[in-house]
């Protein structure tokens, strides 16, 4: 048991930071070539002040008409997504981790406030869970890996909340919670979590045709 | 649990389209399968594998779509839906797919989206699903399944550089007779062909000499009025229509936007302005362009909208009195979401009439009316398609009656031809104008 844990809270995760980073680096710059091969002009139209204009009214809540129409889903959407990515940095286990293997440390939350936290993003994962077999139109764009994706999200919030709770088994749990925080980490370069990566270039890019070109507003 | 893309047991729109059913009795699976990796290879890239990577198959772009909303949210009508009907398998099979899921893919992309891209301001990522919807209708059109009507303007445009097989002396004596009918009107007036050097190339779609004249009268008339330094081309090239665009013979849109360009540069003349058609300057101003190798067109462009606005800021016409009757305006996609002419369109609309009543959604944001993109010239077969494919623009219309209104202002070719048939299919009974008519009516005219 001794010997998993430090495997996976060693070399594991060396090598989820490196596939996620070097992932994201690499899916970056191949779409980067690929684009001035195959669609060059992107880069002769792609515009600093049109692109952002446009991101900053999509990463605004309710900044969109889009938002404005389905308040539920968005209040959720970026509950979840501010979620996912606020609990992880600033969880005060995973900080004493980082201070113990690399001496810095920055501000955390209070485990309570965590507790809240991990329970909406959990809450979140429902919901889109639910959405996606409710929703006709999610459905029918629904496949398989839809639902893998979103165990993938789910695991490392649903195995974190089990360990802190020293619920039955957790030492398990906690094992599990690592190999899942790491999983999640590493499929971000190869799968749809990429968005979170390509959302600046794909919006910005049609905030710059809109703006630029079409000097119409894209949201 | 995961849905399949397309289901046997639906019932498929059927329509005879000889243009359809006899380029897909032409395909075998080798050769479906070398046309779309060649295409693919050669002509896409970074974009669309982007688009289709990045999507989160959330669904939030459906309710952009006016198919969508007119059929019941039925999802296969949505943006997403239709890329996972076509390019999504596609790629998924690497191309192997039969002949059938290339008529099924035809008909999608030509007949069930107008290419509006609405849809990109609901996907939060800005995936530009009519980009993909052009894709395509490329591989289609590389296939050689196109629908016949369209492909008719198509070959029309190869053979005579116009849609609608207008011979090059029908299109002079077009000119002619309709300098001599406005000239009973205001005896001064002409309409100056080929006259090198003059400050503006006045180009048109081959259907107003066809059978909208009356459209290249009343330009003729506000523009003498307003005293327009403006030539006409007696050549191929006058025309600034592309249905090639849309069936995906980007070739022969580039030939076309060349005639078109160098004509204007023959004549020396400072800029072109174009007759109130939506997509012919889609076409001139973003898309055949850039297959041009142009960012922006080599000689500024702008569309009669932008013309009107100029000539009533400027004072150059003068209203006699505002037309009487309550009127709401539609914005055509291609000149709103094309190049943002909403306001200056609303400028000329107050300019000219007592009373505007907006139609809700509007601007960026309105529906498109689903002739646009090419469907309304993929034939009469599919009529029907495009008005149970727009049952929102009627119910937008007729909240915007109860409201009082009882013209709809449309600067458009396309948006007339498809606000008609709803118009009659609905029993809406509005009036339907082009600024122009409007203009002409109301201005002042010299004895
Ligand atoms: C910054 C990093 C981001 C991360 C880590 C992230 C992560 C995630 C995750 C884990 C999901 C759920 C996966 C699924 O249901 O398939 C998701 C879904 C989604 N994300 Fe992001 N995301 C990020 C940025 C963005 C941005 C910038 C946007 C655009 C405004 C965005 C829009 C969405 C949408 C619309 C969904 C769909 C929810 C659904 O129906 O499943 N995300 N994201
Ligand atoms: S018709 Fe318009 S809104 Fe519908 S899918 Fe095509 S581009 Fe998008
Ligand atoms: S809104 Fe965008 S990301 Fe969501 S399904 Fe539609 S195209 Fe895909
Ligand atoms: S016809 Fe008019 S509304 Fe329809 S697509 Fe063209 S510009 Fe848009």
């Amino acid at each position: 048991m001794h010997d998993i844990y430090n495997f996976v809270s060693g070399p594991l995760v060396w090598a989820s930071f490196i596939i996620f980073f070097a992932g994201c680096l690499y899916r970056l710059i191949s779409m980067a070539v690929l684009a001035r091969k195959k669609d060059v002009f992107v880069y002769e139209y792609m515009s600093f002040k049109f692109g952002l204009r446009s991101i900053l009214h999509w990463i605004t809540p309710f900044g969109t008409v889009k938002w404005r129409k389905n308040p539920f889903f968005t209040i959720v959407t970026f509950t979840f997504h501010i979620c996912i990515i606020f609990i992880p940095i600033f969880l005060s286990a995973h900080i004493i981790l980082w201070k113990e293997s690399w001496g810095v440390s920055w501000w955390y939350i209070s485990d309570t406030a965590a507790d809240v936290l991990t329970i909406v993003a959990i809450a979140s994962c429902i919901f889109f869970l639910v959405r996606r077999i409710v929703l006709p139109e999610v459905k029918y764009l629904t496949s398989i890996s839809d639902y893998v994706i979103l165990a993938i999200v789910a695991a490392p919030f649903i195995t974190g909340f089990w360990t802190y709770h020293q619920w039955p088994g957790f030492r398990i749990m906690g094992i599990l919670h690592i190999i899942a925080g790491e999983t999640m980490l590493a499929a971000i370069p190869f799968t749809r979590l990429i968005h979170m990566i390509f959302f600046p270039f794909t919006r910005g890019y049609m905030g710059s045709e809109f703006g630029a070109v079409r000097h119409a507003k894209d949201w | 649990m995961a849905e399949p893309a397309i289901n046997k047991k639906d019932e498929i729109n059927k329509v005879v389209d000889e243009g359809i059913d006899k380029g897909i009795a032409r395909l075998t699976p080798e050769k479906i399968k070398q046309v779309i990796n060649k295409v693919l290879a050669s002509e896409t890239g970074a974009r669309l594998k982007a688009y289709v990577e990045t999507c989160v198959h959330c669904g939030l772009c459906s309710e952009a779509c006016h198919y969508y909303l007119s059929h019941d949210n039925d999802p296969k009508y949505s943006p997403a839906g239709k890329v996972k009907q076509t390019i999504w398998e596609i790629l998924k099979k690497k191309g192997n797919v039969d002949p059938e899921f290339i008529r099924n893919a035809s008909r999608i992309a030509y007949t069930e989206c107008n290419l509006c891209r609405r849809c990109a301001m609901y996907c939060p990522f800005g995936i530009d699903i009519a980009y993909l919807m052009s894709i395509v209708r490329r591989l289609c059109h590389m296939l050689g399944v196109t629908p016949l009507y369209i492909q008719d303007t198509a070959h029309s445009h190869s053979a005579c550089l116009n849609q609608m097989w207008v011979k090059e002396d029908e299109w002079i004596d077009s000119l002619f007779w309709q300098e001599e009918e406005a000239q009973d009107e205001i005896s001064s007036l002409r309409i100056p062909l080929e006259k090198e050097g003059a400050e503006t190339l006045y180009s048109v779609i081959a259907p107003e000499p066809k059978f909208r004249a009356q459209l290249i009268y009343q330009a003729a008339v506000i523009m003498n009025v307003a005293g327009v330094d403006f030539t006409m081309p007696a050549t191929p090239g006058w025309d600034n229509s592309d249905l090639c665009m849309f069936t995906g013979d980007y070739e022969m849109m580039g030939r076309l936007k060349k005639a078109h360009f160098e004509t204007a540069m023959r004549l020396k003349v400072k800029r072109i302005v174009m007759g109130e058609c939506g997509h012919a300057f889609r076409s001139v101003y973003d898309v055949g362009n850039r297959w041009l190798a142009w960012k922006m067109p080599p000689i500024p462009i702008i569309h009669a909208v932008e013309l009107y606005y100029e000539l009533l800021k400027e004072g150059k016409i003068k209203i006699t009195k505002k037309y009487d009757k309550p009127v709401t305006f539609q914005d055509p996609c291609n000149i709103v979401r094309g190049k943002g002419l909403h306001e200056k369109a609303r400028y000329v609309v107050n300019a000219i009439c007592e009373e505007f009543i907006e139609m809700h959604p509007n601007r960026e944001h309105n529906y498109c009316c689903c002739a646009g993109g090419g469907v309304i010239n993929t034939g009469p077969q599919y009529k029907m398609t495009r008005i149970k494919g727009n049952r929102i623009k009627a119910e937008q219309l007729f909240a915007t009656k109860a409201r009082g209104a009882k013209v709809i202002i449309a600067p458009c070719h396309n948006c007339h031809g498809g606000i008609e048939d709803i118009n009659h299919h609905f029993g809406l009974d509005m009036e339907l104008h082009f600024l122009g008519d409007i203009i002409y009516k109301v201005m002042e005219k010299p004895e």
